[in-house]
């Protein structure tokens, strides 16, 4: 008996880098295509593959392209380490290896006919960005469509154009708000939370989508209960250390929960007993 | 077809019978693992024939304590679990996972595709059988299945022991573990010795166990001895000094807040000897590593444990860097939260975490600990 390639969750499969886009001073979106062959890489918004830098190591990262586009795999990462800076130096024609898509998804669908308030801080607008693909393509289906966004100073606005794309829309909010301004910044100044308390939505029916540093997702529920939003209409993505994606590594845990197979998109109320337990 | 292959579901066989066990499973072609004398303790190892088994070997167990003593009446299984467990073989604390090489245009990534070994383990304590009902839970029958694990372990066959004469630190009675073996066993063996002969009586569970019982020089079960041993079981689980607290999921889940995290983490080395002598831990950290040319990479999977500060790493600072964050990630991962996750309690009640504790932490007095200090009590 042996074992069988197809079988195995752990198994990277090599991706070729088509292309690569400097988004920020530290961040950066990649291209991706099967070495084998272009396919469609089908993906919910939300989940994230555990991609491969050879001989280096291998990170989670979300998917921050357009779920209903055939086009490539598309990834954007921050560098703050090994192998985020490992990705950060590889160009178009280099290889890296792909495990996924893994974990749950933002709930776009059971969302239908409601406000949609998405609140993102940093590199947190990259999981979130399928969302807002997902939902201009069907905008239709959708209430009030809110897209807030805080960022630590101008230089850090992540997808600007586009942004300012969508800004520009009618049927689209999106308010930006950075922590400290820089330069000729005329926008707004303070924390994303803020953002939450002016914002046009209809509390009572929203369903909001959270995505940003552990701290940030705290307060911004707390402005959302504020709000009115209930707990069960509160989505967020938690970070936890990842080896395996699959479940069998148990760096993921978070209380009861994988972030891995579980997550990494829980509705609040399920893990709102854990969540303001320290060190969890 | 002769007397002695008549089927039935109970046998008695002796010391000669086990060793044409051991023998019929080393001519299946299975490496026959059971326990072993090594450095002053019993581990597990291969095992050729009756033999190779610790005779009138017991041992004394108690918390961050542990020696072996001999006895005279020669049995094999008067002693309990040492710090080996079973999972070494199924999720070995090393392994290579894949192998990957820069190709012209790319990379190529290949499959560990070396055999997977046909293993009997001899010697399978209820505490340990139910480990591995645990693991396969875990590593094979959710939603993603380990290759690995699940190709050896379907390939297993398990002589499983009743136990009549627990350890000092076991509580699997409590656990619903123990003494006698739950279900998952392809042969479980009771020891007699004390009676005018040595005997073993032998129970199949399995087709296999059924089929391989048959085989053997074996006569039908005496009423005497099966009542010998109900009344020795029945008396190692009442013997049993310590149990685990029945609530203990609820009261660990109440109690994240508890002042005595900080009252053992006082006393925890975060050693993560606990967590390597779990027959239930799983956690496991990956290293990618290259070869000196750095043209071949390969991933290796190592054991890990919740008790290092790493473990919990990400970007931004270490989430559990306390002792006290540490030990309540282990303790309520396996008796409360392991119930969320896998539908059934982490632990089994083996000792071992005890008895290999340099400081003598005892999981079943820590979750009393959390009771009392919450005024429960
Ligand atoms: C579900 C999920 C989605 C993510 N999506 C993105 C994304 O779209 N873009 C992006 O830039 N970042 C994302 N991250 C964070 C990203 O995984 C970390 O920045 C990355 O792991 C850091 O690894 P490193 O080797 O570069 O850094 P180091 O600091 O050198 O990290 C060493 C190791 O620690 C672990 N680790 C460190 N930080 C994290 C972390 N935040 N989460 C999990 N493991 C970590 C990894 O195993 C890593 O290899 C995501 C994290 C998770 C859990
Ligand atoms: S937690 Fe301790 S007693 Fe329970 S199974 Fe693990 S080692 Fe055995
Ligand atoms: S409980 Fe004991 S064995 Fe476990 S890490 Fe702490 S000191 Fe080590
Ligand atoms: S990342 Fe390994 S268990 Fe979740």
């Amino acid at each position: 008996m042996s074992l069988t390639a197809a079988a195995d969750p752990m198994l990277p499969e090599p991706f070729g880098i088509l292309r690569k886009r400097r988004e920020l001073s530290d961040t950066f979106t990649l291209e991706l295509e099967p070495l084998g062959g272009h396919r469609k890489f089908a993906f919910r918004p939300g989940q994230f593959n555990m991609l491969y830098v050879f001989g280096v190591g291998e990170i989670p990262i979300s998917i921050s392209g357009d779920p209903d586009d055939d086009g490539p795999l598309v990834h954007t990462i921050r560098a703050v380490g090994t192998v985020s800076d490992a990705l950060r130096t590889m160009e178009p024609g280099g290889a890296v290896g792909v495990r996924g898509p893994f974990g749950s998804a933002w709930p776009v669908e059971s969302a239908e006919g409601r406000d949609v308030v998405l609140v993102t801080g940093g590199v947190g607008l990259a999981p979130m960005r399928p969302v807002i693909y997902h939902v201009l393509t069907n905008r239709q289906r959708y209430g009030k469509v809110v897209i807030l966004y805080g960022a630590r100073t101008p230089e850090d606005v992540l997808f600007r154009k586009q942004l300012e794309q969508w800004r520009s829309r009618f049927d689209l909010f999106v308010d930006v708000s950075v922590d400290r301004a820089t330069g000729r910044w005329r926008g707004r100044v303070g924390v994303v939370t803020k953002l939450i308390e002016r914002a046009g939505f209809d509390p009572h029916d929203a369903v909001a989508f959270v995505c940003g540093p552990e701290v940030m997702m705290r307060f911004s529920v707390q402005a959302l209960n504020e709000r009115g939003v209930a707990d069960e209409r509160i989505y967020l993505s938690m970070e936890r250390n990842m080896k395996c994606a699959v479940g069998f590594c148990g760096h993921c845990q978070f209380g009861g929960q994988f972030v891995c197979k579980d997550g990494p998109v829980f509705r609040f109320d399920a893990i709102r007993d854990i969540f303001s337990v320290w060190e969890v | 077809m002769s007397e002695r292959a008549v089927p039935t579901n109970i046998r008695m066989i002796d010391r000669d019978g086990l060793d044409a066990l051991i023998r019929d499973l080393v001519g299946q072609g299975r490496r026959v693992i059971g326990p072993a004398l090594r450095d002053g303790a019993l581990v597990t190892g291969p095992v050729a024939s009756v033999d190779d088994l610790p005779a009138g070997v017991i041992d004394h167990q108690e918390a961050g304590g542990y020696h072996l003593d001999t006895h005279g009446n020669g049995a094999l299984f008067h002693n309990v679990v040492g710090p080996h467990t079973w999972k070494r073989y199924l999720y070995p604390p090393v392994r290579t996972l894949w192998s990957a090489r820069r190709a012209a245009g790319g990379l190529e990534v290949m499959a560990d595709d070396a055999p997977v070994p046909r293993y009997a383990f001899l010697g399978v304590r209820g505490c340990d059988l139910a480990a591995l009902r645990v693991l396969d839970r875990v590593l094979r029958d959710d939603a993603f299945a380990d290759p690995y694990y699940s190709a050896s372990r379907d390939a297993l066959f398990v002589v499983a022991v009743n136990c009549t004469r627990p350890g000092g630190t076991c509580f699997c009675a409590s656990m619903g573990c123990g003494p006698r073996v739950g279900e998952g066993f392809d042969l479980a063996l009771t020891e007699l010795p004390c009676e005018d002969r040595h005997v073993f009586l032998v129970e199949a569970g399995s087709e296999a166990g059924t089929a391989l019982l048959a085989g053997l020089p074996s006569e039908p079960a005496d009423r005497a001895a099966l009542a010998a041993a109900e009344a020795r079981l029945a008396e190692a689980a009442e013997s049993m000094g310590r149990e685990m607290i029945p609530d203990v999921a609820q009261v660990l889940r109440d109690g994240l807040n508890s002042p005595h995290w900080a009252t053992v983490a006082e006393r925890c080395l975060g050693c993560a000897n606990c967590t390597l002598v779990c027959p239930t831990c799983f956690c496991s950290t990956v290293e990618d590593v290259t070869d000196l040319s750095g043209a071949e990479a390969r991933r290796e999977r190592r054991w890990d444990s919740c008790f290092t500060l790493d473990f919990s790493y990400i970007h931004g600072g270490h989430i559990r860097r306390g002792g006290d964050a540490r030990y309540r990630q282990w303790i309520t991962h396996k008796l409360a939260h392991w119930h969320d996750q896998f539908g059934t309690s982490g632990c089994t009640g083996c000792g071992r975490c005890i008895t290999w504790c340099p400081v003598g932490i005892d999981i079943t007095e820590e979750a009393k600990a959390i009771k009392n200090r919450e005024g429960r009590a």
